[in-house]
């Protein structure tokens, strides 16, 4: 649905810069196509990495892990394992639900979904191109941490 | 050749990687292929779109209108133009960075940059409604509610962290990808 919506804007955008002006889309289409190409190879590597990842860090194992843990022990790893793993929201989700039914706790979850969310290990690679080594770093130190206070809110809040 | 082979090593040693692990353990392998086939699906379905809206962007807006509005002196204005850019934006957060290099060339100010990418990691309004469906609506609302007031700390320390000589070179950087 919203790649569709993504897609039609972007189709009007192409026509309407082309019905103003032919050589400024021309342009503007040159400049879409360098800087997509600019960073594919770090793309492709890390969807690469995250292919082998999640092949070890499947449901299951999480589950297993975090199941009959509570505490912040089960916290620290839930984050960790949201901070390594990069899972597109539609999975992630659905899978924070079941592994909730599962016995996992609601502090592991807000932990695990907000480092899934804010922290990418294995999209460092990426964030680095643009942003550089220290910047990339602190960014997802602080929101490491930050996830604690989301997971504490969330068990203080939501129980 | 040897520049094009520079380039693509990461790309080259997390093939290896792959290779590596169909010799060790086959039925993982098939687990991670098909992973990454899914991942290269969403990533051929969301990010073209992006990139060519980013182009178009780089063209037709003026610098002068995108300072005016999310600028160093844009104030409240930019912050909130900032979270609902991020928060409407679609696809993992890696295809934030790009966007953020576009914002930079127009003069966006940093700390509305770092705002921008903190919203599109984490308040994206498409997966705010998943949440909703899988985790309840009291588990949504409660981590959006710590979530905004979170990324604008986050800005602001970050913004604090870094020296203007390297922000300078962030931007500089931007500006030649």
């Amino acid at each position: 649905m919203f790649n569709i919506a993504l897609y039609i804007i972007c189709g009007i955008v192409v026509i309407l810069s082309w019905l103003k002006d032919k050589q400024k889309t021309k342009l503007a289409l040159l400049k879409a196509w360098k800087s997509f190409e600019n960073i594919l190879p770090q793309f492709l590597g890390v969807l690469v990495l995250i292919g082998i990842m999640l092949a070890y860090l499947d449901t299951q194992t999480i589950s297993k892990i975090l199941g009959d843990q509570s505490g912040w022990w089960g916290i620290i790893i839930a984050a960790m394992i949201g901070a390594v793993t990069l899972i597109p929201g539609f999975v992630a989700f659905p899978t924070a639900a079941l592994l909730l039914k599962n016995g996992a706790g609601l502090m592991q979850m807000g932990a695990f979904v907000s480092t899934l969310m804010m922290v990418g290990i294995v999209t460092m690679p990426v964030e680095i191109k643009y942003f550089g080594r220290k910047l990339t770093i602190y960014r997802n130190l602080l929101a490491f941490l930050f996830s604690f206070l989301v997971a504490w809110v969330i068990g203080v809040v939501a129980k | 050749m040897s520049k094009l082979i520079k380039r693509y090593s990461f790309f080259l040693f997390a093939l290896l990687a792959m290779v590596m692990l169909a010799i060790w353990d086959w039925s993982r392998e098939v687990k991670a292929l098909h992973v990454l086939y899914f991942s290269l699906k969403e990533m051929l379905l969301v990010i073209p779109p992006i990139f060519l809206l980013l182009g178009f962007l780089d063209i037709w807006v003026p610098k002068e209108t995108m300072t005016r509005y999310m600028g160093q002196e844009a104030g409240m204005k930019g912050v909130l133009l900032a979270i609902f850019i991020g928060s409407a934006a679609a696809g993992p957060l890696y295809g934030a960075f790009p966007v953020a290099a576009v914002l930079m060339k127009k003069g966006v100010s940093f700390t509305n940059i770092l705002i921008f990418i903190g919203a599109w990691s984490t308040t994206k309004i498409p997966m705010f409604l998943f949440e909703m469906a899988a985790l309840g609506p009291r588990f949504a609302w409660t981590r959006l509610a710590v979530d905004i007031p979170g990324i604008i700390i986050i800005a602001w320390i970050l913004n604090r962290m870094v020296s203007s000589k390297e922000k300078e070179k962030i931007y500089q950087n931007a500006d030649n990808l």
